[in-house]
């Protein structure tokens, strides 16, 4: 996979930003980049196309009516749709990974139509899940306790098609025990943080999906992270 | 005093007493605690002791204690007493404190906590209502910003005795403010665009120009301006520019001085008049002034989210000139420390960073990935004894409070 162009999809910054969401990007671009794999990142906008041949899509949190509005354009410009079909990762954070689903709740309660790439079908809680969180990930994807802060007020539900990326030790996620889902490549979570800082494990498992297996990083080059890491697992514990 | 009911009055004399006794013990200024007691006692005391006087409402993400401290000043050319709750304490109580320490002052300039402008403005009654700017702000207590503009659209539709003066270069204030019957238009400028991308209206992407903007898709587009922010000058209704020439530094600064220029002249002072208080105001509740320690000059500057930040790396001493970051994450700070990575650390380059606060892990890995060298330190005095002559430090609020403490309070 070396010397071939890793690119970053940032799908619509202007309505799916909220705190933080750009720290995922910057995580992925320096950790593809401490392994030698040249990024390319790309903010597109609501009012432009979404590229087809892109490595891996992000997809941020929002408030009610942009998330709407993203759903509309996202599923009338197809982009996401394509890239998915032809295996690439896609990574969404809280409104962004409800909008994957079939469906999701609106501004007024009502139900929308959602990208259908997951299948999962999201609502409004009661209440809203605001506050540290942690979660065991799925065995099956080999990486350590997720930790990460949540501030939603979502809900969501599994389908049979898509497996929890975890089951929550502190905090809400998708409010049955579960936190996040995913099928294939395509992974979501209501953890911001953002979750791929203070999981750089995760941030490796996309990367991985998209470009194969990983050269290690180097001890001094994860010293912050895991410090930070240890610090949020210890103020959680107390 | 004498006009209120004699439970008000009571009310503000247990809530001063409380006040006094709270800063006996060293636990701040006593506004709030002064407040609470206040308003516990007597529910409507807001609106009693607003009763009357000529009352400035000062609201926004960014700026509201240096504008409303600009106002202040400005308003000090009518030769009459103003009101101010000058240390930021902007909540009911806080505002009952000013309104109480300052019981026959015909005049009030209070900044108000951007989620209680509805309340207040139903207790207050104002004459000027202003509207600096919105964007996200410890997302964990307030959600969601939009439905923040809603609502003040909502309250300032209803309140007909007010003039708005808003910041047209802000979409969603423009929004909320249109809802007014009438408002006097800034163009006071926008740096944070992160916020504002999408029509407060229908939701589409806004088309930008400059500090232009408009909806490609329905009508909501920047209202006509009659006071400018132009570089240095505030051009003011009537056309003339003014040279601004504060000792308060930045952008930010400049905005907020044309819009509190904008705010005195509708009480008949004008911009010429204003100007020279507007120019001694050097500090504002701790932030801004030189303080000596150890032989370094060292100069405290106060930001608690990414708009706020962004407008400080503006005021820096040029580099080397070397830079404290301090965060925490506490309750009035935000818990959620993921609006660190919504900030260019980049322009931070040529300067040593350290870094101290309950939450410098996050800045360090935060730096890290903008590839700033940094070294982190355990507070305020071990950066200082690092550093030669100048240093400035950048804080969020409790982080502030902190090192406040430790420099000895300034005024």
């Amino acid at each position: 996979m070396t010397g071939r162009l890793l690119r970053l999809i940032w799908v619509y910054p202007d309505l799916l930003s909220t705190y933080g969401d750009r720290g995922n990007l910057l995580v992925l671009e320096r950790r593809a980049w401490l392994r030698g794999i040249a990024t390319e990142a790309v903010s597109v906008n609501s009012d432009q196309p979404v590229p087809r041949d892109g490595g891996i899509y992000l997809m941020g949190g929002g408030e009610d009516l942009p998330q709407i509005l993203a759903a509309q354009r996202l599923r009338a410009d197809g982009g996401l749709a394509a890239a998915a079909a032809s295996g690439a990762v896609i990574f969404a954070v809280c409104a962004g990974y409800q909008l994957l689903g079939t469906e999701f709740g609106g501004d007024e309660g009502q139900q929308l139509p959602g990208l259908g790439l997951l299948d999962i079908r999201s609502g409004r809680g009661e209440r809203r899940g605001v506050g540290e969180i942690l979660a065991d990930v799925d065995p099956a994807l080999g990486i350590p306790q997720l930790t990460g802060f949540e501030n939603h007020q979502g809900i969501t539900a599994l389908g049979r098609r898509a497996r929890p990326l975890s089951r929550t030790v502190r905090g809400v996620g998708n409010g049955d025990g579960t936190e996040g889902a995913y099928a294939g490549r395509i992974l979501g979570t209501y953890l911001h943080g953002p979750v791929l800082v203070r999981n750089p494990a995760l941030a490796d498992l996309l990367l991985t999906w998209a470009v194969g297996p990983l050269t290690p990083v180097a001890d001094q080059d994860e010293e912050w992270a895991r410090r930070l890491r240890e610090e949020r697992l210890a103020a959680v514990a107390h | 005093m004498d006009r209120l009911p004699l439970r008000a009055r009571l009310a503000t004399a247990m809530g001063g007493t409380a006040g006094r006794l709270s800063r006996m013990a060293g636990r701040g200024d006593g506004s709030v605690i002064g407040g609470k007691v206040g308003l516990w006692l007597e529910p409507d005391l807001l609106s009693m002791l607003a009763a009357g006087r000529q009352v400035v409402l000062v609201t926004g993400t960014n700026g509201k204690t240096t504008t409303t401290r600009l106002v202040t000043a400005g308003l000090g050319a009518l030769g009459q007493a103003v009101a101010s709750n000058a240390f930021g304490a902007n909540m009911e109580e806080g505002l009952a404190a000013a309104l109480g320490q300052a019981p026959n002052a015909p005049y009030a300039a209070l900044e108000v906590d951007e989620k209680y402008l509805p309340r207040v403005l139903r207790a207050t009654a104002p004459r000027v209502v202003v509207l600096l700017n919105l964007s996200r702000d410890q997302m964990d207590r307030a959600a969601e910003i939009w439905l923040l503009a809603r609502q003040w659209r909502d309250a300032l539709g209803a309140a007909s005795g007010a003039r708005v003066v808003a910041n047209a270069d802000d979409p969603l204030v423009a929004w909320a403010a249109s809802s007014a019957p009438s408002v006097t238009w800034v163009s006071a400028g926008q740096r944070w665009r992160e916020d504002s991308w999408c029509c407060p209206q229908c939701g589409s992407h806004l088309r930008r120009h400059g500090d232009d903007w408009r909806c490609g898709e329905c009508s909501c587009a920047r209202p006509r301006v009659s006071w400018v922010l132009d570089g240095g000058k505030v051009i003011d209704s009537a056309g003339r520019a003014h040279e601004l020439d504060l000792a308060l530094p930045g952008r930010a600064n400049r905005a907020n001085a044309v819009v509190a220029l904008a705010v005195v002249d509708f009480f008949g002072v004008a911009v010429v008049q204003a100007l020279p208080s507007l120019r001694k105001v050097i500090s504002v509740a701790g932030r801004y002034t030189l303080v000596e320690r150890r032989g370094r000059a060292v100069r405290l500057l106060l930001a608690k989210n990414p708009a706020g930040w962004l407008e400080a790396f503006d005021v820096l001493d040029p580099p080397p000139t070397p830079i404290v970051l301090a965060v925490n994450a506490q309750e009035p700070d935000g818990r959620d420390t993921s609006w660190l990575w919504d900030v260019d650390y980049r322009v931070l380059s040529g300067r040593r960073v350290f870094l101290t606060g309950e939450r410098r892990l996050d800045l360090a890995v935060r730096l890290e990935a903008d590839k700033i060298p940094f070294q982190l330190t355990g507070g305020i005095d071990e950066a200082v004894d690092l550093v030669e002559g100048r240093l400035d430090v950048l804080a969020n609020y409790t982080a502030f409070q902190q090192i406040r403490a430790t420099l000895g309070r300034v005024s």
